[in-house]
This record gives structure tokens, C-alpha cells and sequence, in this order.
């Protein structure tokens, strides 16, 4: 089983605690009614989709029930770091804390 | 008042060498949930609203000491009292809305605690709950999960729990933890 730090809870827990909540730091357009088909289309849809680090949100559901977003890698599956919701994209490379 | 359901009676579920369930007596349970300064509801409640998600604190200025509460997020504290003083609690806080936004809801009908005790109690809740329980500390407490329910853990002493569970989740919960119950106390070391 995967263990997510919770940067709320500031503990490292069960993957079974939090839900994912896809791709971090995409901002509803502020006027949807101005967008074009193609652009309503790309925010709603369309996805980076990387192979390796993926910034995302999780849910720290059964706890804290607080969202916030992590950096992890879609090959190893490992959590690279993660942070409080609203804080700016975790710049990479990002050296991998030790366990 | 949030009435309690009538359909889990306070009482004994299981008892057996290894650890025993049982239902608690009813209490008043309020939700609270607010950011700030916490200073005039503290003051309105009697107590310390704990500062670290897990802690919990006691105090009341209804009857002393008779408030429990947990913080179970950033701005969300759990609170448990004797039912009578429910409305007490309420009136205390509803001056402070105009001047201190919060929400501060009876939830004395929502859920219904379960009682975990006896040598083995913090194993026979390693059959639900994907947590390390040695994580939580004698006096505090977290909110997690339990055999997919959402739960409310309080851990009174090493080997003493109380699980608070929504309703609906209740007959599953107890019927898995009295059946745990039996399997531990029947292996043979
Ligand atoms: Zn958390």
C-alpha cells in the first residue's frame, strides 16, 4: 500500500485514507462565456497525462478531509513531495525525501 | 434538538477474553468548524479548542469539564457533551456569529460510538482500520477509516477505544468487530 504525507495532518498514512482528485493547478477560466469551444474543450478535458512526475491533487478524505496537491512519479509510483492546496506548482526536479 | 436514533441501545455486544464491544450511551455531539481568532469561542465554550489535528481537550463552563472535543482539520473540531447541555453550548456561541463567523452544528443524531476495550482491543481494530493504531497516542485521537466507514477513533487508555460511526455504518461495524472479538479469543497460541 502507498503511504501519502498529509501536509495537514503532518503524518504519513495509508494510501486508503485519501482519494485522488486529478491533475493539480488547472484554474477555471474566469470567464467560461468567452471561451471558445476548443478552449472550454482543453480545460475540461484535455490533460498533461506526463510519464514521471505528475503534479496532482488527493484527498485526505477519511481524516483531515483536506484537498491538497503532491508531485508523484508515474513510473515509480512514489510520491515525490507534497503540499498545502493553494501554494504555487512545486518547481522539479524534486530530490526525493528519504524515507 | 438532533435526536439520537432509538434502533442502538447503550449495551454489550461482546465479551470475551481478548477484548469487548459495546454500545456507548447516548451524548450530544456538535460540529464546529471555524478559522481565526478562536480566543472568543473558547472563551463562550470554556475550553481550549486543541491546536494540533488529533489533540483533544475537556472543559465547559455549563457544568465544568463536561465538553470533550478533538480537532479533526484545520478548522474542525468535533465536540461531545451530555445531551442536556447541547442547547446550552449552542447559546453560548450564537452571540459571537456577528463578530466571529463559524458553524457550529448538533450532530447528536448522526453517529453512534462503539466501545473497544480489553488486551487485545488496539489489535482487534488492526482488522478495520488501515492505520498503525500505535500512531495515536493514550488522550488523543484521529479521524479515519474503518472497514471503508469513516470513523472517529478516541483513545482513552492503551487498551480502550471509543469509535465514533455514522448510523448507517453502525450494524456493519459491530457485527465485524464482534466477530473479531470471537476469532481472537479463540485462536490458540
Ligand atoms: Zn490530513
Amino acid at each position: 500500500m502507498l503511504l501519502i504525507h498529509c501536509p495537514y495532518c503532518d503524518e504519513t498514512l495509508p494510501e486508503a485514507e485519501f482519494t485522488y482528485a486529478g491533475e493539480a493547478h488547472i484554474a477555471r477560466p474566469a470567464d467560461p462565456s468567452a471561451l471558445s469551444d476548443e478552449e472550454w474543450e482543453s480545460y475540461l478535458f484535455i490533460r498533461s497525462n506526463p510519464r514521471g512526475p505528475h503534479h496532482e491533487r488527493w484527498r485526505h478524505l477519511h481524516g483531515c478531509g483536506r484537498f491538497f496537491n503532491a508531485v508523484r512519479d508515474t513510473v515509480s509510483d512514489r510520491f515525490l513531495t507534497t503540499y498545502p492546496a493553494g501554494q504555487p506548482r512545486a518547481a522539479l526536479p524534486i530530490k526525493e525525501a528519504a524515507e | 434538538m438532533n435526536a439520537p436514533i432509538s434502533s442502538f441501545p447503550p449495551g454489550a455486544l461482546a465479551d470475551t477474553t481478548a477484548a469487548r464491544v459495546a454500545i456507548a450511551p447516548a451524548c450530544g455531539r456538535l460540529s464546529l468548524r471555524a478559522r481565526g481568532d478562536l480566543a472568543p469561542l473558547e472563551a463562550a465554550l470554556g475550553l481550549a479548542l486543541p491546536g494540533r489535528i488529533g489533540q483533544r481537550a475537556q472543559g465547559g463552563t455549563v457544568q465544568g469539564g463536561a465538553i470533550q472535543t478533538m480537532r479533526l482539520g484545520p478548522d474542525e473540531w468535533i465536540l461531545q457533551a451530555p445531551e442536556a447541555e447541547v442547547a446550552g453550548i449552542l447559546a453560548a456561541c450564537a452571540a459571537l456569529h456577528a463578530s466571529h463567523p463559524h458553524s457550529l452544528v448538533d450532530v447528536s443524531g448522526r453517529e453512534v460510538t462503539l466501545l473497544v476495550s480489553g488486551p487485545r482491543a488496539a489489535e482487534l481494530l488492526s482488522i478495520g482500520c488501515p492505520r498503525d493504531i500505535d500512531s495515536v497516542a493514550v488522550g488523543e485521537g484521529r479521524r479515519t477509516l474503518f472497514d471503508g466507514a469513516t470513523v472517529v477513533l478516541w483513545r482513552d487508555a492503551p487498551d480502550a477505544f471509543r469509535m465514533d460511526v455514522w448510523n448507517s455504518f453502525v450494524p456493519h461495524l459491530a457485527d465485524l468487530l464482534v466477530t473479531g472479538c470471537r476469532e481472537l479469543a479463540a485462536e490458540t497460541v
